[in-house]
């Protein structure tokens, strides 16, 4: 009867464009793909007849099903491309015991963010970012965070780590009103991926306003001598951990009404950023992820890697897998672990990666690994 | 003074006459000047800045036409905010779609705009559309049944023009072949036919009334839908109150052509009710509802014809007063169908009230003026009697068509 071209799965990504170009033809040359003021050169070019390839990338993937427009990166002050490889590895000096300390600094800032084009979140954020930066440290190291807050309300950083009651980061320890300082200070223990959020209350509130990132400890590989070089892949700057693409993901997503159900999902915050803007990922060097999950209001988020299994290994704190050959996990709220994974034995091409509850896919949570032969 | 006034009669006439022709105008520029100024003034020192707390702006947006066809969804939508309204996302079904805005950008108050999306909608099946805009504020639009918008084809227009034919025109028609037979009625009979048309006209204000408010609670609230309702009603009552009155009460044809065109709009009404219907997709029309509005509406036509019992009349005149009852009802579905915008539906069922509550007030005169006074006719048995069927049988018979 109706024949829905765009769901012939043969020519999906074909026909849906030129449905777009039809629908476009259609409508008086004014009109533009969703908001002028969005620089729309991932779809604009398929309403007009330019010399462009008639299908970006992401449209053969997901046809028109995707956000309009792209999130002004500039404007944010951070990239979530940049952010997947953007370590915050601190300033190192040495103890007077001969320790090695490892200082960070971090400060609170109310700001307005893009979480997806043209749409605008007011955040409470991390050193001006959401997801705050990723703070790597090595196993056995005293870690030194210098919090200030710049923010309007009471904040805190309550770290999943090993520590005293008074560095817990929470309403009696560690909280500081703005305008306040404090200064947490505990052992890099035990090494894992971890994270780290804001605990004032209303937590919910707190968390979904952006006040989260990962916190990750290396192993020290002396400390675990007979799995030496696992733990040396894992080291960051070792000769081992070097041929390795390591990428800082945190699932998130945003409540825009406030209404305790979210209308954006995403990693690293912008809805379809790696949908629209594919990972380059060099096929012969092996992947690692390092995958938090914040998201507020549902129990459960996850990821789907296409056409490929990984190792996980839960919160990072075992240097063996913790499940072997799997292509979905799943992580409750503030569940982390690490995914390692390779594309040497694939061929080249576009390889999708996304939540499995199709609702946040759809929302947002979609992205693609771009598999190539070298990253020029 | 007087002296001046003795010494020259002529500028003296002018002179109070020039300044009362200049001076009035002051009083008009003279508060405009003055509210020009408050809003310059408002405008360039912003005082009420103290009350800008940061809050978003508030934002209102209504859609006022779903268009389903095979390019997907074409939704008409009314910004209603404080501000312009950017809309920056689209989901349907909770996902996001492209989608194409036209005209493109910020949607000033009261300001429409198309938004296009290539949905594969599905036949018979519930959508939902949601508008994120650039606030994050989000606006649900429900699409209850998915079904094909029904387009201007001549194979459409036709079978719609059956449909109202079978809904409007045919009842009138069979009411009015009741004439011959009502001819020779007594006064009594009389009586109870007037007062059985005031019943059943009673009926249809009520039916128009609450259809026309329905309407109006759905159209954007820069229109005011329910103050917009009533102001219409009473305007359409005045003006065909004042037209009728020219020539004194109206009587026998002309009487019987205002009733017929205070029920067509009636009709109109009904015909947009189905026809919008249709549209969304809200009734599968069965013969059984069918014939239930044609039982409905028959009533109507022996309405028309009491007040022309004892006149003589070419029969032409009986095929136009049909038209005029029922053709209507032929334009409200097709214009119904094509999913126009509430507040339009809204303002010509208001006028038809008004239209309705003009003949009520005129056949209420009649049945007045022929018993001899408001007291002898309330109280008359056939009065009454007519009263209780004209509204009962419509009540009865609207059973059959309400869902």
């Amino acid at each position: 009867m109706r024949s829905w071209l765009p769901f012939d799965l043969r020519r999906r990504g074909f026909l849906g464009a030129g449905l777009i170009a039809a629908g476009g033809a259609a409508l008086s040359a004014r009109a533009a793909l969703g908001q002028a003021s969005h620089p729309t050169g991932h779809g604009g070019g398929a309403t007009s007849a330019t010399t462009e390839p008639l299908v970006p990338a992401h449209r053969v993937a997901h046809g028109a099903m995707i956000t309009v427009g792209d999130v002004d990166d500039a404007r944010n002050g951070f990239d979530p491309t940049a952010m997947l490889t953007d370590w915050y590895i601190g300033e190192i000096s040495t103890l007077p015991d001969g320790r090695r300390l490892r200082t960070f600094e971090v400060f609170v800032e109310d700001k307005e963010i893009e979480i997806a084009p043209g749409v605008m979140f007011p955040a409470w954020t991390y050193n001006g970012r959401v997801p705050g930066p990723a703070l790597r440290a090595v196993e056995g190291e005293r870690l030194r965070i210098v919090f200030r807050n710049y923010g309007s309300h009471p904040h805190t950083m309550h770290f999943h780590g090993i520590h005293s009651a008074r560095m817990d980061g929470v309403p009696g320890a560690g909280q500081i009103n703005p305008g306040e300082e404090f200064v947490y200070e505990f052992d890099a223990k035990p090494f894992g991926c971890h994270l780290y959020h804001c605990h004032a209350f209303p937590l919910a509130r707190h968390i979904h306003k952006g006040m989260y990132g990962l916190f990750i400890i290396d192993p020290d590989p002396e400390l675990h001598p007979d799995m030496a070089d696992v733990a040396s892949s894992r080291l960051i700057g070792s000769a081992e951990n070097v041929r390795w693409q390591e990428m800082a993901m945190v699932m998130n997503a945003f409540d825009t009404t406030f209404d305790g159900e979210n209308e954006f999902y995403a990693v690293n915050t912008v809805a379809h950023c790696f949908a629209k803007k594919p990972i380059r990922v060099e096929r012969h060097r092996p992947v690692r992820i390092y995958l938090a999950n914040v998201t507020e209001f549902d129990p459960i988020n996850s990821f789907h890697l296409h056409a490929n299994f990984f190792d996980y290994y839960n919160q990072g704190t075992t240097l063996t897998p913790t499940l072997k050959t799997v292509d979905l996990i799943t992580q409750c709220q503030a569940e982390r672990g690490i995914l390692e994974f390779t594309f040497a034995d694939h061929e080249p091409g576009l390889y999708m990666f996304h939540a499995h509850q199709s609702e946040f896919a759809e929302l947002g949570w979609m992205g693609m690994f771009d598999v190539v032969e070298a990253v020029s | 003074m007087n002296e001046h006034l003795k010494a020259d009669r002529n500028a003296v006439a002018v002179t109070p006459r020039k300044s009362p022709r200049w001076l009035p105008a002051i009083w008009v520029i003279l508060p405009l000047a003055v509210l020009a100024a408050a809003i310059w003034w408002l405008i360039a020192t912003n005082p009420l800045a103290r009350f800008d707390n940061g809050a978003p702006p508030v934002e209102s947006l209504t859609v006022e036409r779903t268009i389903l066809d095979h390019n997907g969804l074409r939704l008409l939508v009314r910004a209603g905010g404080s501000e312009p309204m950017t809309i920056a996302q689209v989901q349907v079904d909770a996902a996001y779609w492209e989608f194409v805005q036209e005209p493109s950008g910020p949607i000033a108050r009261g300001e429409t705009a198309w938004v296009s999306l290539p949905f594969p909608w599905v036949s018979g099946e519930a959508h939902l559309v949601t508008f994120v805009t650039n606030t994050g504020a989000t606006f649900e639009h429900p699409i209850p049944v998915a079904v094909a918008t029904p387009s201007v084809t001549s194979g459409n227009l036709i079978s719609q023009a059956i449909l109202g034919a079978f809904v409007g025109i045919l009842p009138v028609a069979v009411g009015l072949m009741f004439y011959p037979a009502l001819r020779g009625a007594g006064p009594a009979t009389m009586d109870f036919l007037l007062a059985m048309t005031v019943g059943l006209l009673g009926f249809l204000i009520v039916d128009t009334l609450e259809d026309s408010l329905e309407f109006a609670s759905q159209a954007a609230a820069i229109f005011q839908g329910q103050a917009m309702v009533v102001l219409a009603a009473a305007a359409s009552f005045l003006i065909l109150m004042a037209v009728s009155r020219r020539q004194g009460s109206p009587t026998g044809l002309a009487l019987a052509t205002y009733i017929a065109l205070g029920i067509g709009l009636h009709n109109l009404g009904e015909g947009l009710a189905i026809g919008a219907a249709f549209a969304a997709g809200a009734a599968g029309l069965g013969a059984f509802l069918v014939i239930g509005f044609t039982i409905h509406n028959i009533t109507e036509g022996i309405g028309i014809a009491a007040p022309i019992l004892k006149v003589r009349l070419p029969l032409w005149t009986f095929a136009a007063l049909a038209l005029l009852a029922g053709g209507p009802a032929v334009v409200g579905i097709w214009l119904g169908s094509l999913a126009y915008a509430p507040q339009w539906s809204a303002l010509a069922l208001a006028i038809g009230a008004g239209a309705i509550l003009q003949v009520i007030f005129e056949v209420g005169a009649l049945l007045v003026r022929s018993r001899g006074g408001a007291n002898a006719a309330i109280s008359s048995p056939p009065v009454l009697a007519g009263l209780a069927v004209g509204v009962g049988f419509m009540y009865l018979t609207a059973m059959l068509v309400k869902i």
